[in-house]
């Protein structure tokens, strides 16, 4: 079945990722630099951590350079999704840009726990083939303080007293916000959707 | 909006989920993973397990079984106790745990706290906190707790060190209210808001939970984020979609 390469970018959740891709009969690949990339059929970009950390090892291992020119399908999820945006408010630091707009803090207002940690209803925006099968309100688990921008690439949205992006879609390039590997059903639609998808 | 989560609490034993009441006279209550999978299965939010003899046998946690719990659910679990240092943590996380738990290792040296949010975050950090009220009338916590024998009470107030812990990175508090324990008599609401009121992170309720009305006051009364329970779901007294039904009447919102 299909072979699948695993940014390692330091995120404690690298290992449930490649679970998840297992459990849905995929062969995850652990890939540290961008060499790694170069038979990819698929890349998935994990993360959990700060952005501009996480940044600075993407621009050390090369991944900095060759993701904006990837030809295959790329699913960034939680911090991997918002290092695709152009910039990110946690330590100011610039992305990968390979979609517009900014990540920011989420803000905790009254009664409000920030980080957004649980489980949490997506809100379709539209038809995608990301979100094939996954009802509206459907729950799925999500753990982070930033978020990213509803723009025109969000393909479903969710509410923490502030609307952001819960999924995202331009070209080939794809994210979620939330955790797919620890969304039990819909996560792992999620998941095999990407696997399927083949983005024109 | 954010569901209230519902989170069974496994208490591993030697590779066994075991269940005591009061902390004692433990009951065998099945395999690790089987247990896991019939609650992700029945729709819990997330699963806390619990080495109960890592800490008091001075031992990390036995990173086996972790791993072969995060190969097979699909839903976010935390691992506790043994976790002395940010090399245990690391070992657990990587594991493929989402969490970990620290609480006597962090009442005995409040920094590693600190070292563990900064080294992966506050969204990995959960401070759980053993706590009893003292003749004074004030809640105090104990350490120790897994071991009857050892347990300690330091004179520090359960209020105070829920402030504390946050501002060290604590990003989530379970309290675990001894007096109401195993007793399935009802969360201590009272200390529950007291706490409440204190804590800005998510705060998840432990100890005394035997019906869904307990579940629905500890949401509706101290506005806890999550309700941690487990001899009335090992016991099978109680099923978790007919739990989170009867919540959502009540008008919380659960993930059903």
């Amino acid at each position: 079945m299909s072979r699948v390469a695993v940014v390692d970018a330091g995120g404690a959740n690298f290992g449930s990722v490649c679970y998840a891709l297992e459990r849905l009969g995929a062969t995850p690949v652990m890939v540290r630099d961008a060499d790694g990339l170069r038979d990819a059929r698929r890349v998935v970009l994990p993360g959990v951590g700060a952005a501009a950390p996480a940044m600075a090892l993407l621009c050390e291992r090369g991944f900095a350079e060759v993701l904006p020119a990837l030809p295959v399908p790329l699913l960034g999820i939680c911090l991997g999704m918002q290092l695709l945006f152009e910039s990110s408010e946690e330590g100011d630091v610039d992305c990968l840009g390979l979609l517009p707009g900014r990540v920011r803090k989420l803000d905790g207002r009254a009664g409000l726990r920030v980080p957004h940690m649980g489980w949490n209803a997506l809100q379709p925006l539209r038809d995608s083939p990301l979100l094939a099968g996954i009802d509206t309100q459907a729950q799925a688990y999500f753990v982070h303080g930033y978020a990213a921008p509803v723009t025109a690439d969000c393909v479903a949205s969710c509410t923490h007293g502030e609307r952001f992006a819960a999924v995202v879609q331009r070209g080939n390039r794809a994210g979620a916000q939330f955790h797919p590997e620890r969304s039990a059903d819909v996560g792992a639609r999620l998941l095999a959707n990407f696997l399927q998808w083949n983005p024109t | 909006m954010l569901s209230r989560r519902i989170i069974p609490c496994l208490d591993v034993r030697d590779g066994r989920v075991v269940k005591g009441v009061r902390f004692r006279d433990h009951v065998d209550m099945g395999g690790i993973v089987e247990l896991a999978t019939r609650y992700r299965d029945a729709g819990a939010d997330e699963l806390v397990f619990y080495d109960i003899t890592a800490s008091p046998e001075g031992r990390s946690v036995d990173r086996t079984w972790v791993e072969h719990v995060a190969r097979v659910i699909d839903i976010p679990f935390c691992v506790a106790g043994g976790i002395r240092s940010v090399d245990d943590a690391r070992a657990v996380l990587r594991a493929g745990a989402d969490k970990i738990s620290i609480n006597t290792p962090a009442l005995e040296r409040p920094p590693l706290v600190a070292e563990l949010a900064e080294a992966f975050g506050v969204q990995c950090v959960v401070v759980g906190i053993d706590s009893v009220r003292e003749d004074d009338g004030h809640w105090r916590v104990r350490t120790h707790a897994g071991n009857p024998d050892v347990m300690r009470a330091p004179r520090i107030r359960t209020l105070d060190w829920v402030v504390e812990a946050q501002r060290l990175g604590a990003g989530e508090i379970v309290l675990n209210c001894m007096g109401s324990d195993g007793a399935r008599a009802g969360y201590d609401i009272e200390q529950l808001r007291a706490v409440r009121a204190v804590c800005a992170v998510p705060l998840v309720a432990s100890g005394g939970a035997g019906t869904p009305q307990h579940f629905a006051d500890a949401f509706l009364h101290a506005d806890v984020d999550g309700a941690l329970a487990a001899s009335v779901f090992h016991s099978g007294a109680l099923a978790i979609p007919e739990l989170k039904r009867t919540l959502r009447e009540h008008g919380i919102q659960v993930r059903l």
